[in-house]
């Protein structure tokens, strides 16, 4: 089939955007840099808590939640280049080639991988900088790598279809705002969930950021991984992505309809 | 009649806001010949163009382009066609060289037939120097260049242009008249091709209909339009400002007379015998005590079909269209 070629070329374009503005990665790596150097610092003592998991430092703590938020975010925004690129008639020049639709957004979806891909390394490599230990190694790593991949997969899907539907900035931005920071903050991303509220504890278990984040923490922090959380977690986060896949397709049909 | 590449029949289309864009329309295009749909803003011309290219779908009727059913056969067409919408499909943010490599791997080329096909390309659009440049600095006739040239990567049997030219300079759209001109007596390829510009059409287009609100009002050959025009235009410029009524009683003596039109200061009238009708347009007038600064008789352009069809100037088209620009 040449879905797979096709999803490559589209990536190609992307990549190669990527390149050739390579500072845009710094740029959207401010955050998580506030995040472990500001939050890791200001929050230290958090970890003297009681019922704080032993032996981790704050730092070492929000690290996994600083990977996956930041895939989370960057894929919540890919929305943003969909719809440039309807405004500029490029979809349409696509939409009237053989190519096959879903290499419309999934050559996006690669190309944005690739992005939470360096980004997750760089977190990384600054939070080893700063004197956290990764006891999964390199398997947690990549583990964890995958697993940002897999929320960015369905985020990114997610707001591909809602810019196909809408097609206007503002609009995505205020949804996006609308859903960013809540699925943040209902996760486990700074502080265990046992010492959260209950209620908080409880949507949590049906937050895709959630699941991404207890999964990706335990293959990178834990000593001895808890495979059972990483498999579920992976699990729901496959059906979720594909949940997202099948309803950006239906976006792109209902696009179809009003052009 | 020899083979039809594009076959369009009672073609209607209703947008979800209730706007009616086509309402009915039908007509063929021969193979390897240049077909024109020129009609004013809003006509439709756009919208028949991305259903005859599978974008859109429409409401109602048929559509075939290469003996293919447009809508049954979507894939098929795709690969059939070139497809230059109304304002540029770039990217912007890649060279002309990626543009035309992504669209040619979206077509199944590649390897050094592509890279061949892309350098041929870039030379006879005149880019050969700017290959490598980024798309972003290019001028405006540049960029258009280049997205015709995109849409013939793949050697399309069937090219759609859907104003190719509006928002040129008039050099650069003389230029671009002959690109089409000769892609169309070179390539033998079918061309169907937009515009508000009737010289366009008449300079392009060896058969051309005029759309207006979602319907054909004319077709055939620009000579057959204007021929059925039947007899000359004329135009008598006026000393001072006058009432319709004024002229219309003034005239209504003269022979052979019709379509009285007064438009400020110019007085439009079509006579079956133009030379002949001016002596006697002439008295009445001085009759009436109407004075008259010039008088002009021509032939019928596709100006005058258009006024006739389309129940507007294009002068009133081009006014629209410029409003729209500046907005
Ligand atoms: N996507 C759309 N949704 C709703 N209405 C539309 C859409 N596209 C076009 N229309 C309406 O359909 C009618 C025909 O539009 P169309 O674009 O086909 O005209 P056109 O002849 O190409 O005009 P122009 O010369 O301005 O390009 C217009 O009234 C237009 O407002
Ligand atoms: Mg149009």
């Amino acid at each position: 089939m040449n879905v797979f070629a096709d999803t490559w070329h589209m990536a190609q374009r992307h990549i190669r955007a990527l390149i050739r503005q390579p500072w845009w990665i710094a740029v959207t790596l401010v955050q998580p840099i506030i995040w472990l150097v500001l939050f890791g610092g200001l929050f230290k003592n958090m970890a003297e808590l009681p019922g704080w998991p032993e032996g981790l430092s704050f730092r070492e703590f929000i690290i996994p939640g600083v990977i996956v938020m930041t895939a989370f975010f960057s894929a919540g925004w890919g929305g943003m280049g969909m719809i440039d690129d309807i405004k500029r008639g490029i979809i349409d020049r696509f939409l009237v080639s053989p190519a096959s639709r879903s290499s419309i957004i999934n050559g996006r979806l690669l190309s944005g991988f690739l992005t939470i891909a360096i980004q997750a390394l760089i977190v990384l490599v600054l939070g080893w900088l700063m004197g956290a230990h990764y006891p999964g190694g390199a398997l947690g790593m990549v583990l964890l790598i995958v697993i940002a991949g897999i929320v960015g997969f369905g985020f990114g899907a997610f707001s591909n279809g809602l810019a196909l539907i809408i097609r206007k900035e503002e609009s995505l931005i205020a949804m996006m705002q609308f859903l960013l920071l809540p699925l943040t903050f209902l996760a486990a991303a700074f502080i265990p969930l046992t010492l959260a509220p209950d209620w908080i504890a409880n949507v949590a278990k049906f937050n895709p950021v959630n699941w991404a984040i207890e999964a990706g923490r335990s293959a990178l922090i834990d000593s001895s991984p808890d495979w059972n959380l990483i498999l579920t977690r992976t699990g729901l986060l496959l059906v979720f992505g594909a949940l997202m896949a099948a309803f950006a397709t239906r976006a792109f049909r209902s696009y179809q309809r009003t052009v | 009649m020899a083979e039809a590449a594009i076959e369009v029949k009672d073609l209607s289309k209703t947008y979800g806001d209730g706007v009616k864009a086509l309402d009915g329309i039908n007509f063929e295009v021969e193979a390897g010949t240049v077909f024109g749909l020129l009609g004013p803003n809003g006509a439709g011309k756009s919208t028949t163009v991305k259903i005859l290219t599978t974008l859109s779908h429409p409401t109602s009727g048929s559509a075939s382009v290469m003996g293919l059913d447009v809508l049954g056969r979507a894939a098929e067409v795709r690969k059939q066609i070139g497809v230059v919408a109304q304002s540029s499909t770039a990217d912007r943010e890649a060279t002309a060289r990626e543009n035309l490599r992504l669209q040619g791997q979206l077509y199944g080329m590649k390897g050094s037939d592509l890279e061949q096909r892309i350098d041929s390309l870039l030379g006879s659009f005149n880019l050969a120097g700017d290959g490598d440049r980024i798309v972003r600095g290019f001028s405006g006739g540049m960029e258009r260049r280049l997205t015709i040239a995109m849409a013939l990567v793949h050697r399309p049997k069937v090219l759609f242009l859907d104003e190719p030219t509006t928002g040129l300079d008039p050099e650069v759209r003389a230029e671009m008249w002959e690109e089409i001109s000769t892609l169309a007596a070179q390539e033998g390829m079918t061309i169907l091709l937009t515009t508000h510009y009737l010289e366009e059409a008449d300079m392009l287009a060896q058969n051309l209909a005029i759309v207006d609100q979602g319907r054909i009002v004319a077709e055939g050959t620009p000579d057959d339009l204007k021929k059925a025009l039947k007899g000359d235009a004329i135009q008598v410029g006026l000393g001072e400002s006058r009432q319709q009524p004024e002229v219309e009683s003034a005239l209504a003596g003269v022979d052979g007379l019709s379509e009285v039109l007064l438009n400020a200061r110019t007085l439009h009238a079509r006579a079956a015998d133009g030379a002949r009708s001016v002596p006697s347009i002439l008295t009445s007038l001085e009759a009436a005590g109407i004075s008259v600064d010039s008088v002009t008789v021509s032939r019928p352009s596709l100006d005058d079909v258009y006024l006739k069809y389309a129940g507007r100037t294009i002068e009133q088209a081009e006014k629209n269209e410029n409003e729209e620009v500046a907005a």
